[in-house]
């Protein structure tokens, strides 16, 4: 009963945040309401019993990419945006199409809707880690053991981020832009 | 016991407006922030399935998208301010020339 309660609570903001997200004019606005939208479905996670996800969301999400969202536009916002039109030429037929692509997920997703019925296995046929381990402990176990290769690729994957951020971003100095390698003797054209 | 089907449609829902904020708005800020809806709408389904199966890999599958998602929004915004150094301009309809 109260995990019905809590589901129809975090969906309902989650739903009407996001749709606040596209249609407000104030870029600040958008991000605030991307915030809620984001803290409803790390509630979304906590309701599917799924914890450490719903930190991982939590920190990495809400407090690491919007946080970046936010520095970006306080940088780089300028005023008249909010004053001209916001929508694009295109937006019927965007629409539209979004109308066709909602129709057919919906359709296949009421037509199967019984399938996902699915019996739970008993414990011992899962493949992750057994049961009476907290959600932790159980997805620490399966990053380690089962998914060891893709946890390092990940983490090479943020590596190249990085760099490839920072390089896109950085400012250059003034000797850089005036062609001058630095060590390099006769570097500058003359 | 709210049955899978409804976290489906909620991923669905919010894809969907996800969808409709790339397609329809011209602030190339907001469009990354759809397109970070549709990623947690993956995310909820995943996650679904996962409680629904009673197997942790589809948790496993979602941190996976959370790096993608932190990877491709630092590099897109690291984009999007080197585009802004050019032309002063959040709209994506005044970004129209290669170089000039």
């Amino acid at each position: 009963m109260l995990e019905t309660i809590l589901f129809y609570f975090f969906a309902t903001i989650a739903v009407v945040s996001a749709i606040f997200v596209i249609t407000r004019h104030n870029v600040v606005h958008s991000a605030a309401f991307l915030a809620a939208t984001l803290l409803s479905v790390a509630g979304i996670f906590l309701t599917l019993h799924a914890e450490f996800l719903a930190g991982v969301q939590v920190i990495v999400y809400v407090g690491g990419i919007l946080v970046l969202f936010v520095f970006v536009i306080m940088l780089i916002s300028v005023e008249r945006n909010i004053f001209e039109r916001q929508y694009n030429r295109q937006w019927t037929i965007a629409l539209i199409t979004t109308a066709i692509l909602v129709a057919e997920i919906a359709y296949g997703l009421f037509r199967g809707k019984d399938t996902f019925n699915l019996p739970a296995p008993a414990a011992a046929a899962a493949p992750g880690a057994p049961a009476a381990m907290g959600n932790s402990q159980q997805v620490g176990f399966a990053l380690y053991q089962n998914y060891l290769l893709p946890f390092e690729i990940a983490s090479i994957l943020l590596l190249v981020a990085i760099v490839g951020a920072v390089v896109l971003a950085k400012r250059k100095t003034q000797a850089e832009e005036s062609g001058v390698v630095p060590g390099m003797p006769f570097s500058r054209d003359s | 016991m709210v049955p899978t089907y409804y976290y489906l449609l909620l991923a669905l829902a919010l894809f969907t407006i996800g969808v409709v904020g790339v397609l329809t708005r011209r602030n190339i800020m907001i469009i990354l922030m759809s397109i970070e809806l549709m990623m947690n709408a993956v995310n909820i389904n995943l996650i679904a399935f996962s409680s629904r199966l009673q197997q942790v890999t589809g948790q496993v599958f979602s941190i996976f998208v959370i790096t993608v998602a932190a990877a491709e929004a630092a590099v897109g915004l690291g984009i999007v301010i080197a585009m802004f150094k050019n032309k002063e301009t959040m709209n994506i309809n005044e970004i129209d020339l290669m170089k000039w």
